[in-house]
């Protein structure tokens, strides 16, 4: 465990020293600052668009993280030839998948949680400066720990992709990888339609073939309540935990995967 | 090369050499920034405002000579709301909000534009496709409902749009009693049919947790729907139940201008009485106020005077009046 702790604090302060997570946290702030002045355009509806448009960056930022620095978290070792240096010591081939992974994880929490005060930080400012009779004309409180509530699925889903640019990653190239990750984000947000095919297809064998990739595709609108948070929709525990589950699971899946790929490759 | 080329190039070597040249030994911040060619900090940043000033320059002269290339403002691309909802996968409320911004900048720009051809043509598509978008944004319901029946030239005069928008809102979120308030309210002055504003209002009283204002707000429109009574009871309520500043302005506004309704009577009254007992028509306010029937020239609530035609006696809102257009049903003649 010990080894493997080494490694994902390694990953994390590379992410550091790579400078990229910083521009993002930049462009996030940057991103909340222009959105008030686009809530100056917005016939009251600042504080939701404020939420919106976080949520959002939040989302979009994390997303280019797990996947810009996810492809390269095996392959670039590869590439640079350093992972006959790491494999040279007393670790094991498992130990770096999973510390690679927890590596970037971290990276990923650290940023979200820097990129949700900040987001916070430009709703309390909106808290303090607005009329009482404004505030009675939110959906939801400025400061709303609902909040809390999406930008945690964000993470766990952002978690998800990260898993599955790791298992590109231990196989492809990093421009294949990153177009193979992002497709399945793209597939994941879509995979609703798959389950409704036999609706708009005559062939029971494309509408079963269509229902099983439904089931094993990874289905990302499950982590998707920023509209009801937003709007001040009460989002259910079981909702959450069942989410939080099936990342964890599917995650899992995903990780012993890349285990068991780089476990069999032959570097010579 | 010329002999004048090799002199102008000689004299900007010269040039990069002298900015090198100054002050010692390079600062390290300093020598991050100077090229593997030594091109110092200054000249850079000169050579960078010269030439944005250029690039600025030439589009400003572009735009004044070629203002008939500017592009359609009203062009909207993709037109189905569904469409672009799947397209924006988990992005669709951000989306929506650049939408309704879109709605906002057409309707405001188009209101305030000074041409006699106003077109709110892409208001009802703007708003299909924000609600499309986020099924749940109220305020692009209940506002847009407002732009789209406004009459024209402030708006499109189609209320018939907004009834089918606010129709949208209500099979997304069955449990909003205000969008069937909002219906009823159209109905009511914009389409001045009582009895289908009175059924409104009595389906929107059935939702639980409506106010209790709109059972007798459903009694009243039923019984004396269109006067002047049950109008301001009508916006009274909206004002008291906005939960919104533009809400409450409009509100504010309605009630004002049936004040200066009021008042219009009153005036005209007065003018009467004057000719009856002179025998012929006062030529301005100050003709009432000498004959102690005013006591100051008349002003409407936005604290514009009424305008009075010496010729006709008739009594009217200045145009130039915040409160201009006044609601033409509920004027007395």
């Amino acid at each position: 465990m010990r080894v493997v702790r080494e490694i994902a604090l390694h990953v994390f302060k590379e992410s550091v020293r790579d400078r990229v997570p910083y521009t993002l946290v930049f462009f996030a702030v940057l991103l909340m600052a222009t959105s008030y002045l686009l809530g100056q355009l917005t016939a009251g509806q600042e504080v939701k668009i404020i939420k919106d448009l976080g949520l959002a960056a939040t989302s979009l930022i994390g997303l280019f993280i797990a996947i810009f620095i996810g492809i390269g978290l095996v392959s670039k070792e590869v590439e640079r030839r350093s992972i006959y240096n790491l494999l040279s010591k007393p670790v094991s081939r498992r130990q770096v998948v999973l510390g690679k992974y927890l590596g970037l994880v971290l990276t990923l929490l650290v940023n979200i949680s820097v990129m949700v005060a900040a987001l916070y930080g430009v709703l309390a400012y909106f808290w303090f400066v607005s009329d009482p009779s404004v505030k009675a004309g939110w959906e939801t409180p400025a400061l709303d720990p609902a909040l809390m509530v999406a930008s945690g699925l964000i993470f766990v889903e952002l978690a998800l992709i990260t898993a599955l640019a790791l298992v590109f990653s231990t196989f492809s190239s990093p421009l294949l990888s990153a177009a193979l990750t992002f497709g399945l984000f793209i597939v994941g947000h879509f995979n609703a339609d798959l389950k409704r095919f036999d609706q708009i297809v005559a062939s029971r064998p494309v509408a079963y073939l269509a229902r099983a990739l439904y089931y094993l595709l990874p289905n990302l609108t499950l982590f998707d309540v920023k509209a009801e948070v937003v709007h001040g929709y009460h989002v259910p525990a079981t909702a959450v935990v069942s989410a939080v589950g099936y990342a964890a699971a599917y995650i899992a899946v995903l990780v012993a995967t890349s285990v068991f790929i780089f476990e069999r490759r032959d570097f010579k | 090369m010329t002999a004048g080329s090799k002199g102008a190039v000689q004299s900007w070597g010269s040039a990069f050499a002298s900015a090198r040249g100054s002050g010692g030994p390079p600062k390290p911040w300093r020598r991050r920034l100077a090229g593997p060619e030594g091109f110092s900090l200054k000249t850079f940043v000169f050579s960078v405002i010269l030439l944005m000033g250029a690039i600025i320059g030439l589009q400003i002269a572009r735009e004044r000579q070629t203002n008939s290339i500017e592009p359609d403002e009203r062009l909207l691309y993709v037109r189905s709301g569904p469409l672009l909802e799947k397209v924006s996968l988990s992005y669709d409320a951000v989306m929506a909000d650049v939408y309704w911004i879109r709605t906002l900048q057409h309707y405001g720009g188009t209101r305030l534009s000074k041409k006699t051809d106003k077109r709110y043509d892409l208001l009802y598509p703007l708003l299909d496709i924000t609600t499309s978008l986020d099924p749940k944004f109220a305020i692009a319901y209940r506002f847009g409902a407002i732009f789209l029946a406004e009459g024209y030239p402030d708006g499109p005069g189609r209320p018939d749009q907004a009834i089918e928008l606010l129709k949208k809102g209500m099979r997304a979120q069955p449990q909003k009693w205000q969008y069937l308030h909002d219906a009823g309210f159209i109905y009511y002055w914009w389409l001045e049919d009582f009895r289908s504003a009175a059924e409104w209002f009595d389906r929107a009283s059935r939702v639980p947790g409506s106010p209790w204002w709109l059972k007798p707000l459903t009694a009243t429109t039923m019984a004396q729907g269109g006067d002047r009574a049950s109008s301001r009871l009508l916006w009274q309520q909206m004002l008291e139940a906005a939960d919104n500043d533009w809400l409450r302005q409009n509100a504010t506004l309605r009630l004002a201008q049936l004040i200066a309704l009021d008042h219009l009577d009153q005036l005209s009254a007065l003018v009467a009485r004057y000719k009856s007992s002179t025998g012929h028509l006062p030529s301005s306010w100050e003709i009432l106020v000498g004959a102690r029937l005013l006591s100051q020239a008349p002003i409407d609530p936005a604290g514009v005077p009424y305008h009075l035609d010496p010729a006709t006696g008739a009594v009217e809102l200045a145009e130039k009046s915040p409160l201009h257009p006044l609601p033409a049903h509920l004027r007395r003649h």
